[in-house]
């Protein structure tokens, strides 16, 4: 945070080595748990991160993981499990770190979760887990809460990198077969419980590499690929077969997959994919990009290498991000990161309602980006050869509470102003992909495009199950897994009791 | 894996692949693209319309241009290479019915996406007025498939060095005031060329269907790059196209966006020219088969 000086790892670890030594932790009462000061996440400085993509968090170290797995004060509710998707046993996890016993942690985590790594690094454990902790609670502050998602990665870093990381044990053939669609969150975790319980898995990825969201939206500096790899590594040791460039409505239509060639059953986790627009003049011109676009030519496509990758990527000079959640962050640090000389972020309401997580909205302030609350664009503007010149904006004040629960911001008439920029970044969600739908006439979609289920997972056609943001709408990859995994569990269920 | 049976070159800077794709050549219908990468690692993404298909070989092919990096690495491919990542078939297939009187325009490279619509037309049962233009006669491609296919075929180059020497605007507006006006136009070429195509069958009401070709990333609706504005709404190539209602496209937007990065391909293109040596060469052509 920005009233923070800036301290690297070693300072870090130094102060919590020294504390940790004053500590006598069979005497610790849970006043003293909560006194123990949060441990900050070790960083890179901010004036070199904003010239790599390397990863900015840096994990905690050892000393640190202790003294933050100490503040837990193993509360017989437990609220923190209740604000997990997947229900991962937070206290006992978190207690097998204090007893140094790192191997056991991961253990734990990994009976419901099957991506620490990921998790660790991409879960707004802030609205989940953390939200209801009690220490946080007792502090008063949300943010004051035991920093659970950082032990989970300091526990899945180690164990990445150990020897005793194991594959998953998978069950004997059992002769059915199971294809998945999308290789993102939903379908990650799908396949990985299907595949244990012996059934043959072929995940089917329109891109040529797999990982999904995971791949081609969230940055290198915020999750790095090779951590994503491993994870898919893993799915292929389990003998998940994985076929990229194969899109499923295109180059096989999803009821040929049952009908023709011999599947038992589906599974679609194709996600959200199809960037939302504002429908204002001029977002045509030549400068304005989709999030997406922008994120995949970075991330998939490699475009930050300039050295290496074909793919181009527009040069901006001063650009406009507009929205507040995490993917505008990623797409505004990113802009930093290729040199952009000015990065402002336009959000119609104010910091407080952002969906971004704190702690990226924080990381990109460090980083320099502008933030412009209350406004929201009117048009784009482009100079004769039909680039972007600028954007009017109208500015707004906060009204009643919506739907959401939050402020509806309301325009103050006469109030555009123009920001000078030569780039557009829209980042304001996304739709569901409508190209199942199109080809698959008898799935059943709600009017915005996403997939009916019912509880189990399963669509209206036989065999048929779906989950994730094709189903929820854009989320979270962890509702997204918690949305695979009970799919995957219906699916279990269904081939279980045909032989 | 895509390994490529047939390699010609159809001109100095055009050539025409034949690969394995099974499940492309089972799918696709006239009018489909497909994307294409000579490396997954550092490679980009390109659009390219099938050109033919033979589903019994489980083949596909491509006519493509050398316009930028990627297609002139493409270029250095031989027969028994593996192209590493084909993905199709893409976009929505070309609405194919017995409309009666259809004129097929083609510019260029266009007259190789053209050729399955024309192919699928003759089968509808429609009378088929084939119209390719190119600059110059060593440009001309596709010219005795088209004539097996065509009721009539007229070629015009921009210098006159082969067939009538004018734009295909030409013939076209002459088949707009026939006494057999048109009942559908395809267009399919450079935009400009599409434009202008629109522009000459507008005054006649003369439907007139223009084929997309725009800058891609994923080629599944999911990167908006490819976004064009038709009848002031916008609309995606890859999804909703790539075939608009040439009447209703906004060409000179669609312009400027196709030339977002021309400053890069220029580069790219100068860079590669100037590593083909021997070398380089060798590495474009199997380094990339993974």
């Amino acid at each position: 945070m920005s009233e923070h000086q800036f301290r690297t790892r070693d300072e870090l670890d130094k102060d919590a080595r020294q504390l940790l030594s004053e500590i006598d932790v069979d005497a610790l009462k849970p006043k003293d748990r909560a006194a123990i000061p949060q441990q900050d996440m070790p960083s890179q400085n901010p004036v070199d991160r904003r010239q790599n993509m390397d990863e900015v968090t840096l994990g905690y170290t050892e000393a640190q993981a202790r003294l933050e797995a100490l503040r837990c004060i193993q509360c017989k509710s437990a609220p923190c499990i209740g604000g997990c998707p997947v229900a991962i046993d937070i206290p006992g996890f978190i207690q097998a770190i204090v007893d140094q016993e790192y191997h056991t942690a991961a253990q734990i985590i990994k009976r419901t979760s099957l991506l620490p790594a990921i998790c660790g690094r991409v879960c707004p454990q802030e609205s989940q887990c953390q939200e209801n902790c009690t220490v946080g609670r007792m502090l008063k502050d949300k943010f004051k809460s035991v920093s659970i998602g950082r032990l989970e990665r300091f526990v899945a870093d180690l164990d990445r990198t150990s020897s005793e990381a194991a594959t998953p044990d998978v069950k004997p053939d059992t002769g059915k077969r199971v294809a998945v669609i999308g290789t993102g969150p939903a379908s990650v975790t799908a396949a990985a419980d299907i595949r244990k319980e012996g059934h043959a898995v072929t995940m089917f990825e329109a891109f040529h590499k797999p990982g999904g969201v995971l791949v081609y939206g969230i940055p290198e500096f915020r999750l790095p690929k090779k951590i994503v790899e491993e994870e898919i590594d893993a799915l292929v040791r389990m003998g998940v077969e994985i076929r990229t460039n194969y899109l499923v409505g295109r180059t096989r239509r999803l009821t040929d997959l049952i009908e023709k060639d011999g599947f038992d059953a589906v599974f679609i986790g194709t996600g959200a994919g199809l960037p939302r627009f504002m429908h204002i003049e001029g977002e045509n011109l030549v400068g304005v990009f989709a999030a997406n676009e922008y994120l995949t030519r970075s991330n998939l496509m490699k475009a930050y290498d300039r050295e290496n990758a074909a793919t181009p990527i527009f040069e901006p000079k001063i650009v406009a991000v507009l929205g507040g959640g995490n993917v505008a962050m990623d797409a505004a640090r990113t802009a930093i990161r290729l040199g952009a000389e000015e990065v402002n972020v336009v959000y119609r309401r104010t910091r407080v309602e952002m969906p971004a997580r704190v702690e990226e909205v924080d990381h990109a302030e460090e980083e320099g980006v502008k933030f412009h609350f209350l406004r929201n664009p009117q048009r784009i503007l482009g100079d004769e050869n039909g680039h972007v010149c600028g954007i009017e904006c109208l500015a707004f004040e906060l009204g009643e509470p919506d739907d959401s629960g939050r402020r509806r911001p309301v325009p103050i008439p006469g109030s555009e102003s123009i920001i000078d920029v030569d780039t557009v970044i829209v980042s304001i969600g996304n739709d569901s992909n409508p190209l199942i739908r199109q080809t698959t006439p008898s799935l059943e979609t709600t009017k915005w495009g996403n997939i009916v289920t019912d509880e189990d997972g399963k669509t209206s056609l036989d065999r048929v199950y779906a989950g994730g943001d094709i189903v929820l709408g854009a989320a979270t990859v962890i509702l997204a897994m918690g949305e695979g995994r009970k799919a995957a569990a219906s699916i279990n269920q269904l081939l279980a009791t045909e032989t | 894996m895509h390994t490529i049976l047939r390699k010609e070159q159809l001109s100095e800077n055009v050539y025409r692949l034949t690969f394995d794709a099974v499940d492309i050549a089972r799918e696709r219908q006239p009018g489909q693209f497909m994307i294409l990468q000579v490396d997954t690692e550092f490679g980009e993404r390109i659009p390219l319309t099938i050109a033919d298909a033979d589903e019994n070989e489980g083949t596909v092919t491509v006519v493509f241009q050398v316009v930028g990096e990627t297609t002139m690495r493409l270029a250095a491919h031989e027969v028994g290479d593996d192209i590493p990542a084909v993905l199709g078939p893409l976009g929505r297939p070309t609405h194919i019915e017995k409309f009666g009187h259809v004129v097929c325009v083609g510019g260029g490279i266009g007259v190789a996406p053209l050729y399955p619509i024309v192919q699928a037309m003759r089968n509808a049962g429609n009378y088929l007025t084939v119209i390719i233009g190119a600059r110059t006669k060593d440009l001309v491609i596709l010219e005795d498939e088209m004539r097996a296919l065509a009721d009539e075929l007229i070629v015009c180059t921009d210098d006159g060095s082969y067939g009538r020497k004018c734009l295909v605007t030409e013939p076209l507006k002459e088949a707009c005031e026939s006494s057999e006006k048109p009942n559908l136009a395809v267009t399919i070429g450079p935009p400009i060329m599409m434009k202008f195509c629109a522009e000459t069958t507008r005054p006649y009401g003369v439907s007139t269907m223009v084929s997309l070709n725009t800058i891609m990333v994923d080629g599944t609706g999911m990167c908006g790059g490819c976004r064009v504005t038709v009848d002031g709404e916008t609309k995606f190539v890859c999804v909703d196209g790539p075939e608009f209602d040439g009447h209703a496209v906004d060409f000179d937007n669609m312009m400027r966006r196709l030339n977002a990065y021309r400053k890069h391909e220029t580069a790219a293109r100068d860079t590669c020219r100037v590593l083909r040596t021997p070398d380089a060469a060798a590495k474009a052509g199997t380094g990339d088969a993974t």
